[in-house]
């Protein structure tokens, strides 16, 4: 099973252009992806710069729309992700638990959707998809 | 909580746990059976405490604790039953239990690593050695390895005693092998993890056709040893291959559960993302290797099916030159077989079908369906309908997998009947 640890830090909605963590909650949070590395659950991991610095595309009326960060409707925006593999959801909040995370922060665990867990109807959707015209400067890795 | 969100919650921890604390163990008690058993006592112990005390603020150390106690209090035990042994059969030398290692927190790294070199060693037949590997260093239960082989859970239980038992009886020593043996011991950790991994990928048995399950604990134990051992090329070789493969999981069963060929696959469900880490696990190895080893040239011939967009932008020459080393490190029939598919790209089903009946007498390929299925193919490509078609069916005979036979018993069919 896979699962997206999302970190969302109070706050973070606002901060400024540029905001960084400070070192020593970096330090302490390295070495808690070293322990998710070195157990061979972690699949991938990134921290994200905050809103400020982003843009929302939304999309009244079926057309998209865009709109520069910050946006103030916002009450709670992701800091950053894991992207971890366990055998089960307890594992997963049990690794969770182990973050150092501060007062201000939460986690929240999201389980991936699997191509599994879908119905035939959207399964056979699914497999149309190569159908689609690929962007041929696209690396080919 | 409720009591089973608890428990649920516990035995999560101590999967987490339990490798570590049965490698600290083992070296502490130079007894791998006997840490394994002390590492379940304190799961035992956590279960009936941690519901009515609550889970403590460090659970890895409360169990570690729990168990060194358990250890500490058996070694007296023995001490004593020794000293009455002793006095009774004055058989000094056989008498005395081992001393505990008393740095039991140092090294943990080097602790798991002994670990998966002992449950993978040579003196074990290799279904013991992929059993005790899951158990001890998955932290799998006796009964969830049973469910993924489809055993009955007393056999893989007395697989597990037996090895177990072997191991101590031999008086195994807890460590990592150096020189010459390293290679030869680190080989046999390998085989036993890619032989897990192969069984969930293409199961031998049953009605399902992949347990991804089992592939996903056996590509997990790879990247701890890639952790581990971080100078062996074949780790991260072996590591690079398990990733492309499981990549296609979603790809490879059709929407009824049915396979899907490697070059019919849509490779839009094959998942970027274990694409990516395995093609930078092989960049390590190759950066690693003075010399490529087997599992790293399987790599780099996954790679090569990983990189193509699309089945006709293949390249079957760098594959049938890898699938050339490849030969001269691991002679074998099946890889020259295979060889012989790649060869059917670049120069035709003829030159190939001459490879393949090259190899016919081989005995070790007189029981591998593959051998079949691939004449099938060839002569279906030929045009010779008919004897593809017996191919077909010979090879849906000899496979136990039900979803795979009637892949093949599809490929007959589409042979048709009418060139008999």
């Amino acid at each position: 099973m896979r699962f997206m640890m999302l970190m969302i830090p109070k706050g973070y909605e606002q901060a400024a252009p540029g905001a960084m963590p400070d070192a020593k909650a970096v330090a302490a949070m390295m070495k808690y992806n070293e322990a998710l590395q070195k157990a061979g659950v972690l699949l991938a991991l990134d921290g994200l710069h905050p809103p400020s610095m982003g843009a929302r595309v939304s999309f009244p009326g079926g057309r998209p729309v865009v709109k520069d960060g910050p946006f103030a409707e916002a009450k709670e925006v992701v800091g950053g992700y894991w992207m971890i593999q366990v055998a089960s959801r307890e594992e997963a909040i049990e690794w969770a638990k182990r973050c150092p995370g501060g007062e201000n922060e939460t986690i929240e665990i999201r389980q991936v959707q699997e191509m599994s867990d879908f119905p035939d109807d959207v399964r056979q959707a699914a497999s149309g998809f190569e159908k689609m015209p690929k962007d041929p400067g696209a690396p080919k890795a | 909580m409720s009591d089973s969100a608890t428990r649920g919650a516990i035995e999560a921890v101590f999967r987490i746990e339990a490798p570590r604390l049965i490698a600290a163990l083992a070296r502490f008690t130079r007894d791998l059976g006997r840490a394994e058993d002390l590492a379940q006592d304190a799961l035992v112990a956590a279960l009936e405490e941690w519901p009515r005390q609550g889970v403590p603020q460090n659970p890895a150390a409360w169990l570690m604790a729990t168990a060194k106690h358990r250890a500490i209090d058996l070694f007296r035990r023995d001490v004593r039953r020794a000293r009455v042994h002793e006095e009774i059969a004055r058989d000094a030398g056989d008498a005395a239990p081992p001393e505990p290692d008393p740095d039991v927190d140092a090294g943990e790294g080097d602790d798991l690593l002994r670990l998966m070199f002992a449950a993978c060693h040579p003196l074990l037949p290799p279904e013991s050695r992929v059993a005790l590997t899951l158990r001890v260093l998955g932290g799998l239960t006796t009964q969830a390895i049973a469910r993924a082989y489809l055993l009955p859970e007393p056999t893989i239980a007395q697989r597990i005693v037996r090895a177990k038992r072997t191991l101590a009886e031999a008086r195994v020593p807890f460590e990592i092998p150096r020189g010459a043996e390293r290679e030869a011991r680190l080989a046999s950790v390998l085989e036993v993890l890619y032989l897990a991994f192969n069984e969930g990928y293409a199961a031998t048995s049953g009605e399902e056709w992949m347990r991804p399950d089992l592939s996903h604990e056996a590509l997990r134990l790879a990247r701890v040893l890639c952790g581990l051992a971080p100078y062996e090329p074949e780790a991260f070789g072996l590591a690079a291959l398990m990733e492309i493969q499981a990549s296609r999981f979603a790809a490879r069963r059709g929407p009824g559960g049915e396979p899907v060929l490697l070059l019919d696959q849509n490779r839009a469900l094959w998942d970027p993302l274990l694409v990516q880490r395995g093609l930078r696990a092989l960049e390590r190895a190759e950066r690693l290797a003075d010399v490529r080893g087997p599992y790293l040239l399987q790599a780099a011939i996954a790679a090569c099916h990983a990189r193509a967009r699309t089945a006709d932008e293949t390249d079957w020459g760098a594959i049938v030159s890898l699938y050339d080393e490849l030969l001269e490190r691991l002679p074998s029939p099946v890889v020259a077989l295979n060889r012989a598919v790649a060869v059917g790209k670049t120069s035709g089903p003829q030159a190939a079908l001459d490879l393949v009946d090259a190899l016919a007498e081989d005995p070790a390929l007189a029981h591998y369906h593959f051998m079949p299925s691939v004449r099938g193919d060839l002569l279906e490509r030929l045009g010779r309908r008919a004897e593809a078609r017996a191919e077909f069916e010979r090879a849906a005979a000899m496979t136990g997998n039900a979803r795979e036979r009637d892949l093949l018993r599809k490929r007959a069919a589409r042979c048709g009947a009418g060139n008999w």
